[in-house]
């Protein structure tokens, strides 16, 4: 009976500190970004943002786009030759990319390679006092260090999701034509055929609001964690973990909103 | 130029500052000084308004920095200087641009003017030709100095220094402690020093403050601490073990605590 009744406690009390967290992230997140408003500009610093998280995160995009667009070729095409219709290869590969791959894949690897340097790193400067320094250098550190990092997330990703989505199509039709000899002239005029603005939308709308989840949770879970090695530790590996999480079930609710 | 009213900081039941009264005059170094968890470093972290006080009052120049506007807040620190313990040099910035982070910020001088103050600042700390170091290169002792230089690099009025010697070698130590009290009298600057380090301490105060349990035990010209009969004073310049404040800050009786363990041993 006693433990019953604690367990039911231990379930209360973790609903209750996960949802004061919420309501602590979203405060933080609002306070953040009326920042953006605010003086002084942080201009070059969104570009310097930008170079190190987007230039960064290039390479490990590139890769995963192009595996993506070949082995999706390369299983598509093996399903669909048995019903011939190889000629729909080009949209099948295409649209999975487009609407969901592109973005999912390219924000679970820009969590891994960004949104986890991004909690180190502010982790770190609160343990060496270097976010106290810029406060007493008259430089709000909640502006320099976090409102760049966030709208850096939410201008880089959908510029990654892009370029992802161009080499995955590209790595596509390589497989798909060149390799498998689906008609070249089919496999773009059906793609073009069965693609239009609205995926793009999709697509473009979910790597926005990735990118600024992952900004925001990578950002607050260094702002938050505690100020030792462990806890920043502890913080990187939270932060890495819920953004995933976040960005499939987020994932689910924009594709719901865009069928 | 700095005085708290009943300055009081609680965490929790934790009284770390506990109703400071306290002057800091122009052109003088003030130091701070008390063991461990004597509250001294959160006295520190008010006085340069990083942290907004539980009650009572901190007032820079005549200002509440408890009261003023976060814009307010920021127009002061730049009259303001703060030399951190661990040096808090900015890691992705090499040293030339650490010292010049300040002036980058708030000032529109031309980079060549930037250039000849940073150079400066670096010579009165000695580390000319330090520039183009990343800060992950330096020792403990050369980063505190930049941090120092960097501290200067506005002309402040007020200079901060939290624990300006510790973890560093007794020469590098020396070498701080020299340029606190050099600077302070030739720059005309005012210094608040919070520090364990008696000996240092005490060398380049003009004022000491002694802080046992958030308040102030003593405070004084350095000759009336030394020779201050109260024996907690005495007990801590001296660093004697036994004395009015315990080593030990176990809240139990050992006895007890060794026998209702679980898992010890029971004597019957």
């Amino acid at each position: 009976m006693t433990a019953g009744l604690q367990w039911i406690g231990e379930v209360g009390r973790t609903t209750m500190q996960g949802v004061a967290k919420l309501g602590d992230a979203t405060l933080f997140a609002l306070a953040t970004l009326r920042l953006l408003f605010a003086r002084p500009w942080q201009g070059k610093h969104f570009v310097l943002q930008m170079y190190a998280i987007g230039v960064g995160s290039l390479i490990i995009i590139i890769i995963t786009g192009a595996f993506t667009g070949m082995v999706l070729a390369l299983q598509g095409y093996h399903m669909l030759v048995k019903v011939g219709t190889e000629s729909l290869l080009g949209p099948a590969v295409a649209l999975s990319i487009i609407r969901e791959l592109g973005p999912v894949l390219a924000a679970l690897m820009f969590v891994g390679r960004a949104g986890s340097s991004i909690t180190a790193e502010i982790g770190i400067m609160r343990v060496t006092e270097q976010m106290d320094a810029l406060e007493m250098m008259a430089v709000n550190p909640q502006a320099r260090v976090m409102l760049t990092r966030i709208i850096a997330c939410a201008l880089s990703l959908p510029l990654l999701v892009a370029i992802f989505d161009v080499v995955g199509l590209f790595a596509g039709y390589l497989i798909g034509v060149d390799m498998l000899g689906v008609n070249g002239g089919v496999y773009i005029g059906e793609t073009i055929d069965k693609i239009d603005m609205r995926d793009i939308n999709a697509g473009l709308t979910k790597s926005i609001c990735f990118g600024l989840l992952v900004g925001i949770i990578c950002t607050y879970m260094g702002q938050r964690a505690k100020p030792t090695t462990e806890g920043v530790a502890k913080a990187t590996t939270q932060a890495v973990m819920l953004c995933s999480v976040m960005v499939l079930i987020l994932d689910y609710i924009i594709t719901s909103f865009f069928l | 130029m700095l005085k708290t009213e009943s300055l009081c900081q609680y965490f929790g039941d934790v009284k770390a500052v506990d109703g400071i009264n306290l002057h800091v005059r122009k052109n003088e170094v003030t130091v701070i000084m008390g063991g461990s968890g004597s509250g001294k470093t959160t006295l520190l972290r008010l006085l340069a308004g990083l942290e907004a006080p539980t009650s009572g009052s901190i007032l820079f120049a005549g200002e509440d920095l408890a009261k003023v506007s976060r814009k307010r807040l920021y127009e002061l620190r730049m009259r303001v200087g703060m030399v951190f313990q661990y040096s808090a040099l900015l890691n992705s910035l090499t040293v030339f641009e650490n010292v010049a982070f300040p002036l980058h910020e708030h000032t529109k001088l031309d980079e060549s003017v930037i250039q000849t103050m940073v150079t400066m600042k670096l010579e009165q700390v000695g580390l000319r030709g330090f520039e183009y170091m990343m800060p992950s290169q330096l020792s403990g002792g050369m980063a505190k100095r930049v941090a120092f230089a960097r501290a200067l690099a506005m002309d402040p009025e007020v200079v901060f220094f939290d624990e300006p010697t510790s973890g560093l070698d007794p020469i590098s130590a020396g070498v701080v402690s020299s340029l606190i009290h050099e600077t302070t009298t030739k720059a005309r600057m005012t210094s608040v020093v919070v520090t364990h380090d008696v000996k240092a301490g005490l060398s380049i105060a003009d004022h000491v403050i002694l802080l046992w349990q958030g308040q102030i035990i003593a405070e004084g010209k350095p000759n009336s601490i030394k020779t201050s009969d109260d024996p907690r004073v005495q007990q801590f310049i001296e660093g004697r073990p036994n004395g009015p404040i315990p080593f030990s800050r176990s809240q139990t009786a050992y006895i007890d605590d060794l026998m209702h363990k679980p898992g010890c041993v029971r004597m019957r």
